[in-house]
């Protein structure tokens, strides 16, 4: 049976109070962190395999590996809590449920690659969550874990939070950087990356809430019992956020390579009505669809690329047979159309045609030549735009034409 | 007028979206005169402020309902009978005609919104920044029930 690590404080009561987080083992990782140097912890986090947890699934190590060592550089790090992508809902729980956890990885992490100033920048319609994040920080504060000298360690660290305003692309990473400076949530070209150049222009490390989470417990139970976790390639635990047509949605944390199939039946208590799975979304709505011969797919980066999709955040979306897929499939194109951020002509143009392309099909307006249009939009879309938001929203329909052509030449002729 | 651009000053500049907030919130909505007030206190041009908060969906240009409903829209909610059907039954509920977004007293508006992160409890909207979770078609019209009584 697999202990939870993440979710291990989420849902006991009062979990979100330093003090609860302090009588369940809470801030123990911190001084043993700031016991090492920040080389070694880098190390550790390499050796963990950690990888992040935002969708990308960078290594971390490697990650802050890139900040440069010279301690007269002034360095960032930025805590996303931008969490947008449609179906997932983990980092919202974290950070209501288990702040201080977040705050202690942010810490760690920060001695690490020896930034002295952080940054949360979270979703604007998280009202709560930013409720939660002031109040924690302000503990932390107040029990010197934040603040000059955290533990007489003459490390200090100052933390804080920032609003976002609505806008899905701010959850990349450099689009993010542009709005903590208070510009348009627009994406910057790569090179220069984070790591030389991010936020005003000094080097950054951005990581996801989930990410962050791990840090204490790579150092405090090493990086051996991480990597002992899921597997070889996909090290440590993951939180899958099921939802749709299953009798239990929820956050279910498990180690990476769990099979899908037990995610969805042993842990979200299978589909509602109990009817048959006609196709699944398995890391939130930008990640292909997997159909019910793949429900054996273990739920790790490598295994999820190789079934012809990718891991994403960990969102699983069920969708139970008798829904209709071109109503899916419109639903996820006009997200990806109200979202793009208008920068470059084939994700602006591009994600819009597709939406009322499919908009049209949908309701039974569909014209002879749609599917091929269709088809030609995604090719003029993939590869071919600055952020991979354009990739984001033509994946999906690409494999949804693929898998339902059937369903979308039918709803040409008549809507259903 | 001067014909070179204004220095800015990257601090202040990364105090833009904050500003819009407080301004947002004592204005009621970013009207021109608090369009006008933050570009003077943040040394910006208003031309800038307002590329800045028409990028964002949380900034209002015009006078907020009391009540802003925001049904979302997300695939989930979608999939659980929320989003168009949810707020159908909304609009229906309020006596909204089509096309038309706020009653007539102005005390309702109804509009959808991209995933609100809270899949788990889906269907669900939100109400200025408090979100109802779980609504079936019965607790919808509870809800609203209880606020038109108001």
């Amino acid at each position: 049976m697999f202990e939870k690590v993440l979710l291990r404080n989420a849902g006991v009561p009062g979990s979100e109070r330093i003090d609860v987080y302090l009588s369940r083992g809470g801030y123990q990782a911190l001084p043993q962190a700031l016991a090492r140097t920040p080389a070694e912890l880098i190390d550790m986090v390499k050796r963990s395999g950690l990888r992040g947890r935002g969708g990308a699934g960078f290594p971390s190590g490697m990650k802050w590996g890139f900040m440069p060592t010279d301690p007269a550089i002034t360095k960032y790090v930025c805590v996303n809590t931008d969490e947008g992508e449609p179906g997932t809902f983990k980092d919202r729980q974290l950070v209501e449920q288990d702040p201080h956890q977040v705050i202690e990885g942010v810490i760690i992490t920060s001695y690490a690659v020896g930034a002295h100033r952080a940054f949360v920048y979270i979703r604007g319609e998280f009202f709560d969550g930013m409720k939660r994040w002031v109040k924690a920080i302000a503990d932390a504060y107040e029990r010197g874990y934040l603040g000059r000298d955290i533990l007489g360690s003459g490390y200090g660290l100052d933390l804080s939070v920032h609003r976002g305003a609505g806008a899905y692309i701010c959850g990349e990473e450099t689009a993010m950087i542009e709005s903590l400076e208070g510009k348009r949530g627009q994406p910057r070209k790569k090179p220069p990356f984070p790591a030389q150049a991010g936020l005003f222009g000094r080097p950054t490390l951005v990581h996801n809430v989930e990410t962050l989470c791990n840090v204490p417990h790579i150092v405090q139970r090493g990086p051996e019992w991480y990597a002992g976790i899921g597997t070889p390639k996909s090290t440590g635990p993951k939180i899958f956020c099921v939802s749709g047509h299953v009798n239990r949605p929820g956050n279910y944390e498990l180690p990476l390579g769990a099979p899908l199939r037990e995610i969805i039946f042993e842990h979200a208590g299978g589909v509602r009505g109990g009817r048959a799975i006609k196709a699944v979304i398995p890391g939130g709505s930008s990640t292909p669809m997997l159909t019910p011969d793949q429900l054996d797919t273990p739920m790790d980066f490598e295994s999820l690329a190789q079934a012809g999709s990718m891991l994403g955040t960990g969102a699983v979306i069920v969708i139970g047979e008798g829904t209709c897929m071109v109503d899916v499939t419109r639903r996820i194109a006009r997200f990806f159309a109200h979202e793009s951020c208008g920068y470059c002509a084939p994700c602006r143009v591009g994600t819009r045609r597709l939406a009322e392309t499919l908009e049209r099909v949908e309701t039974g307006q569909g014209r002879p030549g749609d599917l091929d249009l269709l088809a030609g939009l995604c090719e003029g879309i993939q590869g071919r735009t600055f952020c991979p938001l354009g990739d984001a929203a033509a994946a999906p329909v690409r494999r949804s034409l693929e898998l339902f052509r059937g369903e979308f030449e039918a709803h040409i002729r008549s809507a259903c | 007028m001067s014909p070179t651009r204004q220095v800015q000053d990257p601090a202040k500049r990364a105090m833009l979206l904050t500003a819009l907030y407080i301004a947002q919130e004592q204005y009621g909505h970013l009207s021109e005169e608090a369009i006008q007030r933050v570009s003077a206190r943040l040394g910006l041009s208003p031309t800038e402020v307002l590329s800045t908060a028409s990028f964002y969906t949380l900034y209002n240009r015009q006078p907020s309902a009391r009540y802003r409903i925001q049904v979302c829209a997300g695939l989930s909610c979608h999939l659980c009978d929320g989003a168009e059907s949810l707020e159908r039954q909304v609009r229906q509920k309020l006596g909204l005609a089509e096309g038309q977004d706020r009653t007539k007293d102005g005390r309702f508006s109804v509009e959808t919104v991209e995933c609100l992160a809270a899949c788990d409890t889906a269907p669900n909207l939100r109400i200025n920044d408090e979100l109802f979770a779980r609504l079936s078609p019965e607790a919808t019209d509870a809800l609203l029930d209880r606020l038109m009584k108001e």
